[in-house]
């Protein structure tokens, strides 16, 4: 075989080239930016200013809000997508007549783009004319109409929800493959010992599972911290700072605000607190594929 | 396993969960749906019409002629496809050299496109706004078409290399000592083999890139807009237009719903990444 030891280089040499051009400078030239007061307007006028982004953004109280915000957004979201997604993956693991057809409609949602989403919910929760509305008035579990978007102590909940909504599947689909990979001939041996129902999910389901759910509890955190495209379509961060995230609110300070080194610096916040996590992920995940 | 419960007792627990479950995962979609067959007259009443009495294509027909709704959905359509492409002629010769050579730097060239994949996109998107503007990429189908393609890559490997990883190494080897070149073997055997693989991948990078926003949001202007930018700014200017709206959503979700139910089962293989064994 004729083969110099270069060989292989030349075969990454171009999704090497582009991951560099297209992700890695920009995420040095984040960083640079961070340290410098960068505006879009006077692009050549581009004063060292060390830390003070960082310190700016101590002082800064939408990015406190901002941050604690994100804590509930992953913390709900991921946490309620986990259990959801959980109890689907159950369901869908059982014998029933139209099991095929529940396990590929379950991940519609996961295919919709964000922005549709954002659309349906928004249309779902409209104050005059919404379908949730609605059904909670005929109902009677509600007197009179709740602004879900507009009333700031409800607003970041209701957009979880969507949030929910898009992600249970992912956690479905990957627990269902777990749950598959579990011998059948383990429960039958645990059922034969005479173990009830509950105790063969403890000691023999639970073990084999632990893994996968670990692996997309990791995954999942990083996708939901990062992802603002769903509160974006439907409330843009407001009312007032009610539904700002961190990448989100990087997102307004630099687009809106046009306040590219300050946009930065939370950027550069943000990827701080998911980095342990990352690695988290990308050492578990290194290990299995090396293995 | 025997199942020792009852018919009614399996109602409960099993097929009426399931059936439960689907109501959830289709509910707001098919809202969705039925809002853009409702006329208009029907929308704006309260409590909600749950099905019209005369259902009608009107939205999709006034979508269709007098918003810019065509166009975007053409230019998704070329960003998609392009984006694509190019993102399967990044990848797969990438995952070739990781999946059939050994060589100096390896795992950790793997670990930077797994690491790559956790960045958040707002890290990135100021400075390639200002790199695409000084290259005069703003507004154009290959700004738009590199950065989905690039953003891609990193998962599209590791799902192309565990791909290839499972097609025998001896098969390549057998045409190499048959004195088939490297490039033959490539693409008499190996390609082939690995068609499946390739699709679903290029079904991922094409859903990925037609379901994508803020990238496209930033880059895009009058010249090119993809379907879900457009359809952001239709919720700005037909505020109260919700047919308009939900018809535009129902058409941009249901080609990218029916690949995704097409290529899913290669997609989760390649997302857990030796998450589970099986």
């Amino acid at each position: 075989m004729v083969s110099s030891r270069l060989t292989p280089y030349y075969f990454l040499a171009p999704a090497i080239l582009a991951t560099a051009a297209i992700v890695l400078y920009p995420v040095a030239s984040t960083l640079w930016m961070s340290f410098h007061d960068f505006v879009l307007y006077r692009p050549f006028d581009v004063p060292f200013t060390g830390l003070r982004n960082y310190e700016r953004l101590l002082a800064d109280e939408a990015f406190w809000i901002s941050l604690w915000n994100s804590f509930v957004w992953v913390g709900l979201a991921v946490g309620l997508q986990f259990a959801l997604g959980m109890t689907a993956a159950l369901i869908l693991n059982e014998s029933f007549a139209f099991r095929s057809l529940a396990r590929a409609l379950v991940v519609v949602p996961w295919a919709l783009p964000s922005v549709i989403i954002g659309l349906m919910f928004t249309w779902v929760y409209d104050y005059n004319l919404g379908l949730l509305n609605d059904i909670l008035l005929r109902f009677g579990f509600i007197k009179s109409p709740v602004a879900w978007l507009a009333d700031p102590d409800i607003a970041l909940y209701a957009v979880i929800v969507a949030l929910v909504w898009q992600g249970f599947p992912f956690f479905a689909v990957i627990i269902l493959a777990g749950l598959q990979a579990i011998p059948g001939d383990l429960h039958e041996a645990a059922e034969i010992d005479g173990a009830t129902r509950l105790q063969r999910f403890r000691h023999v389901v639970w073990p084999g599972l632990k893994g996968v759910i670990l692996t997309a509890l990791l995954l999942r955190t990083i996708w939901v911290a990062n992802s603002l495209d769903v509160i974006l379509v439907m409330t843009g961060g407001g009312p007032g700072y009610a539904t700002h995230t961190l990448p989100l609110y990087a997102f307004l300070r630099a687009y809106s605000g046009m306040e590219f080194g300050y946009g930065s610096a939370l950027a550069v916040v943000l990827t701080l607190f998911l980095i342990s996590v990352a690695a988290f992920y990308v050492r578990r995940t290194m290990r299995e594929a090396f293995r | 396993m025997i199942d020792r419960r009852s018919r009614t007792q399996r109602f409960f627990e099993i097929e009426l969960p399931a059936a439960i479950l689907i109501v959830i995962a289709l509910a707001p979609y098919a809202w969705m749906a039925i809002t853009s067959i409702k006329p208009t007259a029907d929308i704006a009443r309260f409590p909600v019409v749950y099905w019209p009495d005369e259902p009608t294509l009107i939205h999709y027909a006034d979508l269709l002629a007098r918003t810019t709704f065509p166009k975007n959905l053409l230019d998704s359509f070329i960003v998609a496809v392009s984006a694509c492409a190019l993102g399967l002629g990044l990848s797969v010769p990438a995952a070739y050299a990781f999946s059939r050579f050994g060589f100096f730097g390896r795992r950790f060239l793997m670990t930077q496109f797994l690491t790559i994949n956790m960045f958040p996109i707002v890290l990135m998107i100021i400075p390639l706004f200002v790199a695409m503007r000084s290259l005069g990429l703003l507004d154009t189908v290959p700004g738009v078409v590199l950065g989905h393609a690039t953003f891609a890559i990193p998962f599209a490997i590791w799902m192309l290399t565990s791909y290839l990883n499972g097609i025998p190494k001896e098969l390549d080897e057998a045409a190499m000592v048959d004195g088939a070149s490297r490039v033959q073997t490539i693409v008499k055997i190996l390609l082939p083999l690995a068609a499946p693989g390739i699709v679903s991948t290029g079904i991922y990078i094409f859903v990925a890139s037609w379901n994508e926003y803020l990238f496209a949001m930033m880059l895009s202007g009058q010249n090119v807009r993809t379907v879900t930018v457009a359809l952001q700014m239709f919720i700005g200017e037909y505020t109260i237009q919700w047919g308009l709206l939900t018809a535009g959503g129902t058409l941009v979700a249901l080609p990218v719903t029916l690949l995704f139910l097409f290529v899913q089962r290669h997609l989760i293989g390649g997302l857990t990444a030796g998450a589970v064994k099986s």
